[in-house]
């Protein structure tokens, strides 16, 4: 297919998304990571049924935690596609992508080197 | 088991502010298996912390430490090389587990993380009720296993008050009244006269701190 998609983006490979854990995710952010998204299988078709469930909640949960400290909650997203979705992830990559340049980087990096 | 949930992070943030370093302690028992103060949740909340003191421009160095059971000299004992390197201690244990290690280390504030919630069962992941209010003096036998101290609002011994309402609590018609279950339960098993037995008033026993020494057990003559 030779999709494009943005180059920032450090795919992180996971058995399935409801390995996902909420301390993976606030790491990221701790490490200076401007945004993150957990891609997981369409519902209804997760292989251990509800491991993209979970890792929808998760997600949640760090939307919560991130919004008690000062960041935007909107900074981690969940999307959901098939494996035969190649220009759907394309698509989602750019949209994350787009959606946190208009947030601005991640403050805490700026802090960090303070 | 002893249920707990995190305090609101605000709540620790204040608590904290005025330190650099500070040790979050976990407890590995009652507080783990309910999601409140394991290893995994002390991990969050430090990396909550460390982030929000880093956007105040003001960073504190954190430490992570989980022990079996915070209300355990043995366990504790872990602590000892480690407390002096910190300013002050966050325990993530329930009421009992904190004052313990507060004991140990009488020099040290130490904060709460949690706020204990009771002794509940858990119904499934995530999801506890509580069961028993630990009064000391237990008279499920009588009451068909239902406990009229935890699950009757009032925590009446003698029966139903007159706010019972077709089987739930008159507080709220999603609680069920607990004599009401009680009556059906002991109807169920055929020892309805169950009901009659007079439960004299609760001698309140548990207003100071109660000791319990197991049979064959003595209190050492040196504690600790």
């Amino acid at each position: 297919m030779r999709l494009d998609y943005p180059a920032n983006i450090k795919i992180v490979r996971l058995p399935c998304t409801g390995k996902i854990d909420v301390i993976h995710l606030l790491r990221a952010f701790q490490k200076g990571a401007d945004g993150v998204y957990v891609v997981g299988c369409l519902e209804g078709t997760c292989h251990y049924n509800e491991g993209n469930f979970r890792a929808r909640e998760r997600v949640e949960h760090v939307r919560m935690l991130l919004e008690e400290i000062g960041l935007e909650g909107d900074r981690v997203r969940m999307y959901n596609l098939s494996s035969g979705e190649g220009p759907t992830f394309a698509a989602y990559a750019k949209e994350m992508t787009d959606h946190i340049r208009s947030l601005g980087p991640n403050p805490i990096k700026n802090s960090t080197k303070a | 088991m002893i249920v707990a949930k995190r305090k609101p992070f605000e709540e620790i943030k204040e608590m904290i502010k005025d330190y650099k370093k500070v040790l979050n302690v976990g407890c590995g028992t009652c507080v783990a298996v309910c999601l409140a103060g394991g290893e995994k949740e002390v991990a969050v909340l430090n990396a909550e912390i460390d982030m929000a003191r880093k956007l105040d421009n003001n960073p504190i160095e954190l430490g992570a430490q989980t022990v079996e059971r915070q209300c355990d000299h043995e366990y504790l004992e872990e602590l000892d090389d480690v407390i002096g390197d910190y300013d002050a201690v966050i325990s993530m244990a329930c009421g009992v587990g904190i004052q313990f290690l507060a004991e140990r280390f009488p020099d040290k504030p130490v904060y709460p993380g949690v706020d204990t919630c009771g002794m509940s069962a858990n119904q499934a992941v995530g999801w506890y009720e509580e069961r028993c209010r630990s009064c000391g003096k237990c008279v499920l036998g009588m009451t068909a296993a239902i406990c009229p101290v935890t699950m009757c609002a009032k925590g009446l011994y003698n029966g139903p008050c007159g706010g019972t309402n077709k089987g739930s609590c008159e507080i709220d018609t999603e609680q069920p009244c607990a004599w009401f279950r009680i009556y059906e339960r002991l109807e169920r098993q055929g020892r309805l006269n169950n009901i009659l037995i007079y439960t004299p008033p609760v001698e309140w026993n548990d207003q100071i701190p109660r000791t319990l020494i197991q049979p064959g057990y003595k209190k050492p003559e040196k504690a600790g």
